[in-house]
């Protein structure tokens, strides 16, 4: 039995398949955060289409919003021209995000492309929400570590509501051990909630085009601040530890 | 009527090819084009002969590259997806397989010339061997192991220089890349046993391959194929079919990346001919086929079909 495909790449499933990717993904992820095959599959299975929706009208009654609907720019290494954003001042957005990008070890290259979910602008939202997830990192400066993704899921979770974020930020911090859960349960999750909520919608910041904006007024412009330095303080605990 | 129907799988194979031929470098790209339009200046011919490609239509000539773009995408992870998926079970099968085909240089005897088709990763070539040495104390019949896909070939080279007959006498296995409709390095009347364990599924043209097969066999010679096939009881046929459609796509994706490839496997299965079917197959080939001709395992999940070269 073959559903028709409404988009390329797109894999239409059925309810039971959907149903136990979201089981199978769930305990996966929760095991093995690092295989990205489960936080993919998590993800579309869990982006249900009124959660979606709510999010395109979000991008729909916004001017921004509107604009990478009808552009649907993506984030690749070639969109981005990674050499440009090197040699910007440093207290831009771009020079931000480079610096991340190196710091981190990673390339905007590693996003995978949205396969399950059923309708073509849907899953062009969820494939931009993909793509963006670095720039929430760097504009909150938060790293790739177990910590620094749980906090980066909470702010998203605050901001967009997507389950899956929901998921992680609840279910997560039970992976972590006690100084990483007071780290998180004391300084980044109260920041993630009232940054989150009080902060524009994510959805709706062309990224693109504001790259030589300076970071700080961006920051102010979207009402964020920024957390403490979580490699920081998890270097200063490490010399704590030794210490004793 | 005719005209129409072509033309619509000559455009669906024209998406299908397109999509493997453009594959992108993450995972393998699902075959579907929904906003392309077909070229409307190509030749579509009125006889442009297509087949299946698992529920999919495509033309002939593409059923081998696209095989060749699953294979390639599955063979790293091939034997954990096979043990998942089948708990296991596929290695009962296999040393049942083995076991029953007990093929060995018996005392006073000559050396068996073994071709295992399709074997790429070689755990059928390589059981046969070590089989016929603690049975048989065989130590000198060869083994050409013959694949379509040089990927899977290197995983098995790369298996067969970790293991002992690497080292005790390196020219009795070969490896060699061939279409097992063809076999052109393999001489006529040359071999003693062919085997293809869960090869043959994928052939473009299966007669094809059960002729090419006839053809290097020795008179006397045996041919062996181990191949799922279709499960004798109604209930357990929905059961095995719920499983496979559901969960066995659901573990490629997870485990090994790749759904789509996985989802061609359960398809193919679908695809493939009954028991009695392939058995008058291999009789049509010239092959003599001793009463029904083959052994079901696991209630039909798979099957051994024997033949003999008369």
């Amino acid at each position: 039995m073959l559903l028709k495909p409404l988009y390329h790449g797109h894999v239409p499933l059925r309810t039971i398949d959907r149903a136990l990717m979201v089981i199978s993904c769930s305990v996966g992820a929760y095991f093995h955060p690092e295989n990205n095959n489960y936080i993919i599959g998590l993800g579309e299975s869990t982006a249900f289409k009124p959660v979606l929706e709510k999010l395109r009208d979000g991008m729909l009654s916004d001017k921004t919003g509107r604009q990478i609907l009808r552009e649907r720019p993506r984030i690749t290494s070639s969109s981005l021209n990674l050499n440009y954003l090197k040699n910007l001042p440093s207290n831009t957005l771009g020079n931000t995000y480079y610096k991340w990008l190196e710091r981190e070890k990673v390339s905007p290259d590693t996003r995978a492309p949205v396969k399950y979910i059923d309708e073509d602008e849907l899953a062009y939202i969820f494939q931009r929400y993909r793509e963006c997830h670095d720039f929430h990192h760097a504009i909150a400066g938060l790293p790739i570590t177990i910590e620094g993704e749980i906090s980066v899921k909470a702010f998203e979770f605050a901001n967009l509501g997507l389950p899956f974020a929901g998921f992680g930020t609840l279910f997560a911090p039970f992976r972590l051990n006690a100084t990483q859960k007071k780290r998180i349960y004391q300084i980044y999750y109260p920041w993630a909630f009232s940054n989150g909520v009080n902060c524009k919608s994510l959805l709706n910041v062309y990224w693109e085009k504001i790259l030589e904006h300076d970071i700080n007024e961006l920051c102010k412009e979207l009402q964020i601040e920024k957390p403490p330095d979580l490699r920081q303080l998890r270097r200063l605990q490490k010399i704590k530890n030794r210490s004793k | 009527m005719f005209l129409k129907s072509t033309l619509k799988s000559s455009i669906s194979l024209n998406r299908s090819a397109n999509a493997y031929l453009n594959k992108k470098s993450f995972s393998s790209s699902s075959l579907y084009f929904n906003n392309i339009n077909p070229n409307p200046n190509k030749n579509s011919s009125d006889h442009d002969p297509t087949t299946h490609f698992g529920f999919k239509t495509v033309l002939q000539d593409e059923k081998e590259k696209l095989v060749h773009n699953v294979f390639s995408s599955v063979a790293s992870s091939y034997d954990v997806m096979n043990d998942a998926m089948s708990f296991g079970i596929h290695r009962l099968w296999k040393d049942h397989f083995i076991k029953r085909l007990d093929a060995g240089m018996r005392p006073g005897g000559q050396p068996l010339q073994f071709l295992d088709v399709a074997g790429g990763t070689g755990d059928i070539a390589f059981g046969l061997l070590d089989h016929a040495a603690k049975n048989h104390k065989d130590t000198k019949s060869t083994m050409t192991i013959a694949d379509i896909n040089t990927d899977m070939l290197k995983e098995g080279q790369n298996r067969y220089s970790k293991s002992k007959f690497a080292l005790e006498n390196p020219s009795r296995i070969q490896f060699i890349e061939q279409n097992g409709e063809i076999l052109d390095k393999v001489p006529d009347n040359s071999k003693d046993i062919y085997t293809i364990a869960f090869g043959i599924r994928n052939f473009t043209n299966i007669q094809a391959g059960l002729n090419a097969a006839f053809r290097v066999l020795k008179p006397g010679g045996i041919f062996a194929c181990l191949e799922f096939s279709k499960v004798n009881n109604t209930i357990l046929n929905s059961i095995y079919k719920n499983y496979s459609f559901t969960m066995i796509p659901l573990m490629g994706q997870l485990i090994a990346n790749d759904r789509d490839s996985y989802q061609y496997l359960v398809e193919s299965i679908e695809k493939f001919p009954s028991q009695e079917n392939f058995s008058n197959m291999i009789r049509k080939a010239g092959f003599y086929v001793p009463d029904k001709g083959f052994e079901n395992l696991t209630f039909g999940v798979a099957a051994i079909h024997i033949g003999v070269k008369v």
